[in-house]
C-alpha cells in the first residue's frame, strides 16, 4: 500500500478563478494514467498540482492532499523543490536549454543536484538516453545544442533530461500535442517501455492516444472529474453522460 | 450588363489598382534608399572633413600623437595618450561598478519582485536615465568628490593601499570619482534594456529548469541568463557606448590633467572633456588640428569597441540562433 499517488479534496485557483473543483483519485503505481478533457477544463493544471508547479504563477493557490508514497507534498514544511527532483515533468512544447550540448541538457538535473564527478555523468547520461530510445540517434552528437535536434528527437531529449535524475513519477502535459505522427508514435512507444519503472501520468488530447497508452482514465469537465476509472471501460461503456458526450465527439 | 464585361472592367480595375500601388511603392523604396544613403554619406563627409582639419596635426606629429603624454599648448607640442587613458579607463571602472548592479536590478524587476512593485521601480529607473548629465555632474562635485576625499578614500587607502590602484592624496575629485559618475549614469541603460531581455526569455524555458528540481536562483542562471546572453551583453556595450561619449559630467568630476596615473585617486582627463574644455582657446591650426584628431580617435575608438562587441555577441548568440530557425 501507500505506493501511487492519492489525491484528496484538491483545489486550484488562479486568483479568484476556481480551476479545480475537489479533484480525488487514486494512480495507481507503475502504470499509465491518461487526463483528458476539453481545452480550459483543467487537467493541465490537475498535473501541474502534482509536483507543486501549479503554485509557481503569481496568484495561483492550491489546497488540498497529494500522497506521493505515503507523503503529503502539500504537508507544510515540504520544499517544492525537493518535489520536483523526485517528480519528472515533460512539457507541451519540446524545451531543451538552447544554450547546453545535448549532453548537458540531460545531465542539467544531476548537476543542479551537485553531482560533479564526470564518469557519473557520463553514465547516467548514457543511461537516461538509452531509456529514452534516443541514445543511438545523438551518441556521435552530445556535444551539438539540443535545440539541433528534430522536434520529436528534442522531446525525447526533454524526456532523458527527466529520467537522468531516475524520478518515481513522471508528469507529461500533452507531450505529443506538436509533434508529427511518426515521432508521436515512438513517444507512445516509450512510454509503454517507461510504465515498467514508473508511474505515468499523461495530459493528452488525443483520445486514442489516451486509449493506445493509458490502464486507466480521467475525464475532467469545467474543472470537475467527471469519471475516472479503467481506460477500456470509460471508452467502450462511460457510466456519465457527459463523458459519452465527449468521447463520442459531441463537444469539444 | 453580362457577367463577362462585368468581369472585364472589375479585373481592369484590379490592374490600375496594381499600377498605382507599383508607383507607391517606388516612392516608398526611393525615399527609403535615399535617407540609407544620405546617413552613409554624413558619416563620410564628416570624416573627410575631420581629417582634412586635423592635417597639420598628422603632419607634425604622425603615429606618435598616440602614444606620447606631452599636452602642451604653448610649446605646441601634442599626444594623446592621457586622454585615450582617462577614457578608457573611467568607462572600464563605470562598467565594473555598473554592470553587478545594473543586471541584478534588472533580475531583480523581471524575476523576483512582486508584481505590484515592477512598474514604480521600472518607472523610476527610467527617471533616472532622464537626468541630464550637468545635472549629475553638478553632484557630483558638490557630494561626491568631498565625500570621496573625505571617507571613502582613506578608508581604501588605508586598507586596499599596498595595491597601486589606491595609492597617492586624495583628492576626491579624480578617476574614481569620473567612474562612480558614468557608473550611476549608465545603470539605467543597463537595468532597462537587461529587463527586455530576460522578459523576453519563454516561459517554457523557465518551467524546464523549475522542473527539474531548480531553485530560484538556479533556474535564472541555467534557464534565463544563459538564454539572454547575446542579449546581455548587448545592454552592457549600449552602457559602455555612453560611458565612452559622455562629456560633461566626467569633465566636471575627473581633474582634466593630463596624465596617465595608475591609481584611481589621481586627476585624469578624456577625450571628450579636452575637446569640450580646449576648443575655444585653440587658436592655432595645429592645436586645432591635434584636438580634431582627438575627436577621430574617440569616434575610432567607439567603432573599435562595438566591433568587438558586435563579434561578442555573433559568437555567444550562435547556440540560440540554431533554436530559432
Amino acid at each position: 500500500m501507500a505506493d501511487g499517488i492519492l489525491v484528496k479534496d484538491l483545489n486550484a485557483w488562479f486568483g479568484t478563478l476556481h480551476v479545480l473543483r475537489d479533484i480525488g483519485l487514486a494512480i495507481a503505481p507503475k502504470a499509465v494514467t491518461a487526463i483528458i478533457g476539453p481545452s480550459g477544463c483543467g487537467k493541465s493544471t490537475f498535473i501541474r498540482c502534482l509536483n507543486r508547479m501549479h503554485e509557481v504563477v503569481p496568484s495561483a493557490r492550491v489546497s488540498g492532499t497529494v500522497l506521493v508514497e505515503g507523503a503529503n507534498l502539500y504537508a507544510p514544511g515540504v520544499d517544492p523543490v525537493e518535489v520536483r527532483r523526485k517528480i519528472g515533468m515533460v512539457f507541451q512544447r519540446a524545451n531543451p536549454f538552447p544554450t547546453m550540448s545535448a549532453f548537458d541538457n540531460v545531465a542539467a538535473g544531476l548537476r543542479l543536484a551537485g553531482m560533479r564527478n564526470r564518469a557519473v555523468l557520463n553514465d547516467a547520461v548514457e543511461r537516461a538516453l538509452t531509456h529514452a530510445a534516443l541514445w543511438d540517434e545523438v551518441k556521435d552528437r552530445l556535444d551539438k545544442p539540443g535545440s539541433s535536434l528534430s522536434g520529436g528527437q528534442q522531446q525525447r531529449l526533454c524526456i532523458a533530461r527527466a529520467l537522468a535524475v531516475e524520478p518515481e513519477v513522471m508528469l507529461m502535459d500533452e507531450p505529443c500535442s506538436a509533434l508529427d505522427p511518426i515521432a508521436t508514435a515512438k513517444i507512445e512507444e516509450l512510454i509503454l517501455e517507461l510504465r515498467k519503472d514508473l508511474t505515468i501520468v499523461i495530459v493528452t488530447h488525443n483520445m486514442q492516444q489516451a486509449a493506445r497508452v493509458s490502464e486507466a482514465t480521467g475525464f475532467f469537465l469545467l474543472g470537475e472529474l467527471v469519471e475516472f476509472g479503467v481506460t477500456r471501460e470509460l471508452f467502450t461503456n462511460p457510466r456519465d453522460k457527459r463523458t459519452e458526450d465527449y468521447i463520442t465527439g459531441r463537444f469539444g | 450588363m453580362t457577367t463577362a464585361a462585368a468581369s472585364r472592367s472589375l479585373s481592369s480595375a484590379v490592374v490600375s489598382a496594381r499600377a498605382r500601388r507599383g508607383w507607391g511603392d517606388r516612392l516608398f523604396r526611393g525615399l527609403a534608399r535615399g535617407a540609407a544613403l544620405s546617413l552613409i554619406l554624413l558619416v563620410t563627409a564628416m570624416i573627410i572633413g575631420m581629417a582634412g582639419a586635423a592635417m597639420p596635426s598628422f603632419r607634425a606629429f604622425g603615429w606618435r600623437f598616440l602614444y606620447t603624454s606631452t599636452w602642451d599648448p604653448v610649446a605646441e607640442t601634442f599626444g594623446a595618450l592621457p586622454f585615450v587613458y582617462g577614457t578608457l579607463v573611467s568607462s572600464l571602472l563605470a562598467l565594473v561598478i555598473a554592470v553587478p548592479l545594473g543586471l541584478g536590478a534588472a533580475i531583480f524587476l523581471a524575476e523576483l519582485a512582486p508584481v505590484w512593485i515592477r512598474p514604480p521601480i521600472t518607472f523610476l529607473v527610467e527617471l533616472v536615465a532622464a537626468v541630464p548629465s550637468v545635472v549629475f555632474g553638478l553632484w557630483g562635485i558638490f557630494v561626491l568628490a568631498p565625500w570621496l576625499r573625505n571617507w571613502v578614500q582613506p578608508a581604501l587607502g588605508a586598507s586596499l593601499g599596498f595595491l597601486p590602484l589606491f595609492q597617492g592624496p586624495p583628492y576626491g575629485v579624480g578617476m574614481l570619482a569620473a567612474g562612480i559618475i558614468l557608473a550611476i549614469m549608465i545603470v539605467p541603460f543597463i537595468t532597462a534594456v537587461s529587463r527586455e531581455v530576460l522578459l523576453a526569455v519563454p516561459n517554457t524555458q523557465r518551467e524546464a529548469a523549475l522542473g527539474l528540481g531548480a531553485t530560484r536562483w538556479e533556474t535564472t542562471r541555467i534557464a534565463v541568463l544563459r538564454y539572454g546572453k547575446s542579449g546581455l551583453i548587448g545592454a552592457v556595450l549600449l552602457g559602455l557606448g555612453r560611458a565612452l561619449g559622455e562629456t560633461m559630467a566626467v569633465t566636471m568630476v575627473i581633474g582634466n590633467r593630463p596624465e596617465v596615473a595608475i591609481s584611481l585617486f589621481a586627476p585624469g582627463y578624456t577625450m571628450a572633456s579636452v575637446i569640450a574644455n580646449e576648443f575655444t582657446e585653440a587658436t592655432s591650426d595645429l592645436y586645432l588640428g591635434a584636438l580634431i584628431e582627438i575627436g577621430l580617435l574617440l569616434f575610432a575608438v567607439t567603432v573599435i569597441v562595438n566591433a568587438l562587441a558586435r563579434l561578442l555577441v555573433w559568437s555567444v548568440g550562435g547556440a540560440v540562433k540554431q533554436v530559432r530557425e
